[in-house]
């Protein structure tokens, strides 16, 4: 059996939560809260990854009206790390830079959800097609 | 779950029991606007010690429960904010800005008992 830890039968299997209504969004979180705490994360890190799942979801609900949650696992160099995909097949942002900046927002929040989002994670992916949906990536390494 | 709400002399307390879907936490607002008339209250607690997230909705919903209830002529203190929560709401530049914050309840009704012997020098 290979050491690789992407071939390890123990580790934790993709998770897909579907969200449209606002009760997915407990779900989503606490399944990603549960995937975190098995790789290893602990304290802030933990509330940190539950409050970007927490806003992904958020935004589906606002923009979308429904989507998925899709949690998983990764490794660099053997450093494990959590990604979370959030995808829709909604109306897509037509400017994407600008959903990026802080205080930018068309729906009822704080127009905190996507800058806030790249601040509490490591890394961050987005594409957006104007009628077609948005895939949002989200990586953080266990420090 | 319904969050309960515990009437104690003239306060009202609530207290978080788990994680609150949209919906819950609207319906605590709900309660509050109602209880605080219905029980004549001055003051209101919010015990949050149970969340483990704290997201924008609610963190804008808490404020306008807190802004609804100064209209309604009592005051609100949110306690028990864990610290791995207030370092997240700090990254994600979440803030309660106006509302009065306690550690936990004994703080918080402490704060109760100023604010509302404050209020009574004032009238």
């Amino acid at each position: 059996m290979s050491s690789n830890p992407r071939h390890d039968p123990r580790r934790p299997a993709e998770s897909v939560v579907p969200i449209s209504s606002s009760a997915d969004i407990v779900t989503a979180r606490q399944r990603g809260r549960a995937l975190a705490a098995a790789l290893g994360f602990a304290g802030s890190d933990l509330t940190v990854i539950a409050t970007a799942i927490s806003e992904l979801a958020r935004n589906i609900i606002e923009y979308a009206a429904t989507g998925e949650i899709v949690l998983s696992q990764d490794d660099v160099d053997g450093r494990p790390g959590i990604v979370i995909v959030a995808r829709d097949e909604g109306p897509g942002i037509p400017d994407v830079s600008r959903a990026l900046s802080a205080g930018f927002s068309t729906g009822p929040g704080l127009g905190l959800g996507l800058p806030g989002v790249r601040r509490l994670m490591d890394d961050f992916e987005i594409t957006s097609e104007s009628g077609r949906g948005t895939t949002v990536s989200v990586r953080k390494w266990l420090p | 779950m319904r969050a309960p709400i515990l009437k104690q002399s003239q306060y009202l307390i609530a207290s978080i029991q788990s994680a609150l879907s949209d919906e819950e936490l609207l319906q605590l607002r709900d309660d509050l606007a109602r209880d605080v008339g219905r029980y004549r209250s001055r003051g209101v607690i919010i015990d949050v010690t149970v969340l483990d997230v704290m997201d924008s909705f609610a963190v804008r919903t808490l404020r306008a429960i807190a802004h609804m209830i100064r209209l309604r002529g009592a005051e609100t203190v949110i306690v028990g904010i864990q610290a791995e929560v207030a370092f997240a709401m700090v990254q994600l530049g979440l803030t309660l800005e106006d509302i009065t914050t306690a550690l936990d309840l004994e703080e918080g009704l402490a704060c109760l008992n100023r604010q509302v012997a404050g209020a009574r020098h004032v009238q």
